[in-house]
């Protein structure tokens, strides 16, 4: 058994360490532990970028994998796994993630955003090849049938839905796969900031600021910290930081049925708003006119919110591809290292924990990953 | 549960949960409430447990009640008026009572 | 940075505000006075004006040092200052941009220099039933006897320990109230820890002395000090019916109807975290305080801090800081010259000294008792708006939480209306605990805009011009 108290300056004999403590690595790293694999998640400090912090809990589908099918495959699958990934949480955890179903709405203002949006989604669905893809249009009047009990302001035209849209509760579902690690005999060791990686015989070294850490196989699932870590290591993933920000309103008698691409209200009642999208590097700051920017467009959408004390907003950064899909890669010079790169870890929780875990385990690579290597961008 | 002392301040009526209320000009909601009554003057939205307020400066948001009909109003920062109307802040608050951005 | 409207915007008028205020206006400087009160006075001197009008009889319980105000809420009505009333900041950026609001319209307001006079807040005192109504801050009940002349009626339970236990005991004794009991925490420990301090005390000897005189008037009205106290908790199932505490070695349960909480008061940080400003941690008194430089200078040419949000020094300290922050925010702004700024700064550096010498004895006298920096039942509620228990935090430890941050993402802790006001401290002190660490190294709830909530409409109907949205 490697040395869970991590104490002492080496820990040794993992068969995976995982970089990052977020979305990404925790998922991974359950999927391994039901193989039976020795696992450790080494994590940074309380207070850095973390970008799993900034999330508005959605999982989904609709408006996804602009180019490239297989991520549109790819997320439907994880949707699909959702509800039994939280059932076994909940049931091991006794933490309930709170996953729903109901479907999902982004909404449109003006004949022109749907005729853009139709135009947008229309092209995801041909790229599919005649392949279903379950993303609909609802005029205003079905709009209203869907989200009855708010009135939306007269500028909403109608809008774009899913069933296989849904949501979650990111913090309880990062608290419930910490505490499923845990139970599965993961050892986590927060506060092990990674400096590099270095070969020792057929493993791999992994330095941190608080000792060596030795694993047969390593995981770059660190978000942003993948752009210094991956490319001494073969994994040179072209990722940006894209700043987004949401506004959260106090707690609510529940009015929203069910999620939309700008509007969620948890099930604590908290309604929070998006979206943003500005490059602005490393910046995690809230921008003023950002906020003031999404609020406008809320009040716009649906007036009645307008009375709704704002009671926190916050600012985090996406980890963005050039396409925005993701990478799941195995490093060529350095194999048993894989970096993966991806902006939707909640939608994807499912699918890493039950499908990706495998592949890094040694199975072959799902059939989605054709798509997901980092050759794709050669220019 | 407090008690007034002597002031020449005006007598300023509201109500409070319905019950007409004299409170003084100057007082501020909270310390009108809590002259009129020793219990409750919210319970919370996450378990619906009894609160009351608690710093009166503005910092604990203890003192949360529906004032003129809108929600989740800081009672404690809030003073008295001829014919406002208070009423306990029961769990999450309601949308409606919030017209668009003034009372 | 366009324009800036003011030279300097004091955010807080209290002591530090106000004095800051007088002091720069008086030196040709533009300035402006944002306070979320409707009235200037900070806590301290709060409603000081309308107490003279409506209650002049309780200025004597009251005592000297609150009428000490007046004298300052003068010197800012004489400054003529603007003086933004009843507004709220929400945001302040690190260009000097402040945000605030009148709860009904958001403003922006540009200035050279902001200068930061938040103050302080009252420690949190997390002890069983502390969330149950009738339960307050021995500072909301001078509040409440400031603002609005009231005392709480049935028996009183005033417990803790700190400058103001006795303070607000000897004036709840002189207004008559009915007080069941005074359960104080400081131990004869804490006295021998403090004495070697007091000869450095200037005013030591003097503060003693006015304790000592406040125990007497209200040991010969009747009321008993129960010392050395511990394990304090407050009874009842819908309302506070009173205490229990463990006192030489027995547990005593003592009938109140409102019990007051004290253990000192901290630097209320919000702004100065929100501003990404450093801080640190003070040993004896357990708390953040930001970092300042020479007469409130920060890190950032363009912040300062004057008065207790700078660490708690108390009102009178609060006032000389005031007026040498303003005096160096002149020199920086060539309002003032070399000469002229030594010779204004020389008497209020004096009284600075003075009025701060007595510190290292009173935070050895009052240092805060473990039991409450970390509160030992799992059941004690630490985060009162979202309900987090001190059991969650330890398991949040036991899950790997570093700090304050991590926390706040498996449990919620910090994120209801207060955002973390009320918790911080405490979750500090568990994490610290739980891991072996000290609370320096634990960190702090990273605080966002807004400060205080503002409605939707109010973001919404922000103006904001074209050529300022590109700033990042």
């Amino acid at each position: 058994m490697p040395d869970q108290t991590a104490r002492g300056n080496s820990k040794r004999g993992f068969d995976v360490a995982v970089i990052g403590g977020g979305m990404i690595g925790p998922a991974l790293s359950l999927g391994l532990l039901a193989r039976g694999l020795r696992v450790c998640i080494l994590d940074e400090g309380d207070d850095v970028l973390r970008v799993a912090r900034g999330n508005f809990g959605l999982v989904w589908f609709q408006g996804k994998g602009f180019g490239m099918p297989r991520y549109v495959d790819w997320t439907r699958r994880s949707a699909s796994l959702y509800p039994d990934f939280a059932a076994e949480l909940k049931e091991f955890t006794g933490v309930d993630i709170g996953h729903a179903n109901p479907g999902g709405l982004e909404l449109l203002l003006g004949e022109e955003e749907l005729a853009h949006r139709q135009h947008f989604i229309g092209q995801i669905y041909q790229q599919g090849g005649g392949k279903d893809y379950e993303v609909e249009f609802l005029d205003r009047k079905q709009v209203d049938e869907m989200l009855p009990g708010v009135a939306l302001s007269d500028e909403v035209v109608g809008a774009s839905y899913s069933p296989i849209d849904g949501h979650v509760n990111p913090l309880f579902l990062l608290r419930a796969m910490h505490t499923r690690f845990q139970q599965l005999g993961g050892t986590y060791l927060p506060q092990h900031r990674v400096s590099g990686v270095r070969k020792n015989g057929a493993a791999y070294d992994v330095m941190t600021e608080a000792g060596t850490v030795g694993a047969g196989k390593v995981v770059i699932a660190a978000g942003h910290g993948l752009k210094e870590l991956g490319p001494p290591l073969g994994l040179d993933i072209p990722i940006r930081p894209q700043r987004g920000h949401i506004l959260v309103t106090e707690r609510t008698k529940q009015i929203l049925p069910m999620p939309m691409s700008a509007f969620r209200q948890t099930a604590e009642g908290s309604i929070m708003l998006g979206v943003s999208a500005e490059e602005a590097g490393y910046n995690d700051q809230v921008d003023t006119a950002t906020v003031a920017k999404i609020a406008e467009r809320a009040a716009r959408t649906i007036p009645a919110l307008r009375g709704l004390n704002i009671v926190r907003s916050w600012a985090a950064l996406r980890v963005l591809t050039p396409d925005k899909c993701p990478v799941y890669a195995e490093s060529q010079s350095h194999p048993g290292i894989y970096g993966i790169a991806s902006h939707s870890g909640v939608t994807l929780a499912a699918v890493n924990a039950k499908v990706a875990a495998n592949w890094i385990a040694g199975d072959p690579p799902p059939d989605e990953f054709q798509a997901f290597g980092v050759e794709r961008f050669d220019a | 549960m407090l008690k007034r002392r002597h002031s020449n301040a005006e007598v300023v009526r509201i109500t409070v949960d319905g019950e007409t209320v004299e409170a003084r000009a100057g007082e501020s909601v909270a310390a009108a409430v809590l002259a009129h009554t020793a219990g409750a003057t919210r319970t919370t939205p996450v378990s619906g447990a009894p609160r009351a307020p608690y710093c009166l400066m503005g910092v604990c948001f203890e003192c949360q009640m529906v004032i003129d009909g809108v929600p989740n109003r800081q009672a404690c920062m809030i003073r008295v008026r001829d014919g406002m109307s208070v009423t306990r802040q029961d769990g999450a608050r309601d949308l409606e009572g919030a017209p668009g951005g003034g009372a | 940075m366009s324009t800036p409207d003011y030279d300097i915007v004091v955010i807080g008028a209290g002591p530090a505000g106000m004095a800051a205020a007088h002091e720069a206006t008086n030196l040709g400087l533009k300035v402006v006075v944002i306070d979320e009160q409707d009235g200037p006075g900070g806590q301290i001197y709060r409603d000081v004006e309308r107490v003279a009008m409506q209650r002049a009889h309780d200025l004597d319980v009251l005592g000297p040092d609150y009428k000490y105000g007046f004298g300052l809420v003068d010197g800012l009505r004489a400054s003529g200052v603007r003086h933004l009333k009843g507004h709220t900041v929400w945001q302040i950026e690190r260009d000097g941009t402040v945000w605030c609001s009148d709860g009904e319209k958001a403003k922006r307001i540009k200035a050279r220099r902001v200068l930061l006079a938040t103050g302080a807040m009252e420690r949190p005192v997390p002890v069983p039933g502390w969330t149950l109504p009738g339960t307050m801050t021995a500072g909301a009940a001078q509040i409440l006897m400031k603002s609005a002349g009231m005392v709480p009626a049935g028996p009183i339970a005033i417990c803790g320990s700190g400058p103001l236990l006795l303070l607000i005991a000897d004036q709840l004794v002189r207004a008559g109230a009915d007080i069941a009991v005074i359960a104080e925490t400081t131990t004869f420990g804490d006295y021998l820890r403090a004495a070697p301090k007091l000869p450095e005390a200037l005013f030591g000897f003097e503060y003693l002395q006015k304790g000592m005189a406040m125990r007497r008037r209200i040991k010969a009205a009747g009321v008993e000090i129960a010392s050395g106290i511990s394990a304090l908790r407050i009874n009842g199932t819908d309302k506070a019916e009173g205490v229990s505490f463990r006192q030489g070695g027995r547990t005593r349960t003592v009938a109140a109807s409102t019990v007051l909480l004290h253990q000192g008061v901290v630097p209320n940080t919000q702004a100065t975290r929100q501003l990404r400003l450093e801080h640190l941690w003070h040993a004896s008194q357990h708390y953040w305080y930001p970092k300042t430089g020479v007469n409130g200078a920060t890190e950032l040419e363009n912040i300062f801090i004057a008065g207790d949000g700078a660490g708690i020094s108390g009102a009178r300290a609060a006032e000389a800081s005031g007026r040498l922050t303003a005096l160096q925010i002149a020199l920086s702004l060539e309002a003032v010259g070399d000469a002229d700024f030594a010779l204004k700064a020389r008497p209020w550096q004096s009284e600075l000294k003075r009025h701060q010498s007595v510190r290292p004895m009173l935070d050895a006298l009052f240092a805060p008792p473990a039991e409450i920096l970390n509160p030992p039942d799992d059941a004690t509620v630490v985060c009162r708006c979202e309900e987090v228990t001190a059991g969650d935090v330890r398991k949040a430890a036991a899950l790997g939480a570093p700090g304050p941050n991590q926390l706040k993402a498996f449990y919620r802790a910090g994120m209801g209306p207060c955002q973390g006001r009320m918790c911080g401290l405490t979750v500090i002190e568990i994490l610290a605990a739980a891991h072996r660490k000290t609370p320096a190294e634990i960190g702090a709830y990273r605080i966002r805009p807004p400060l205080k909530p503002l409605t939707l409409a109010e973001l919404a109907d922000m103006d904001m011009p074209e050529e300022e949205s590109a700033a990042g």
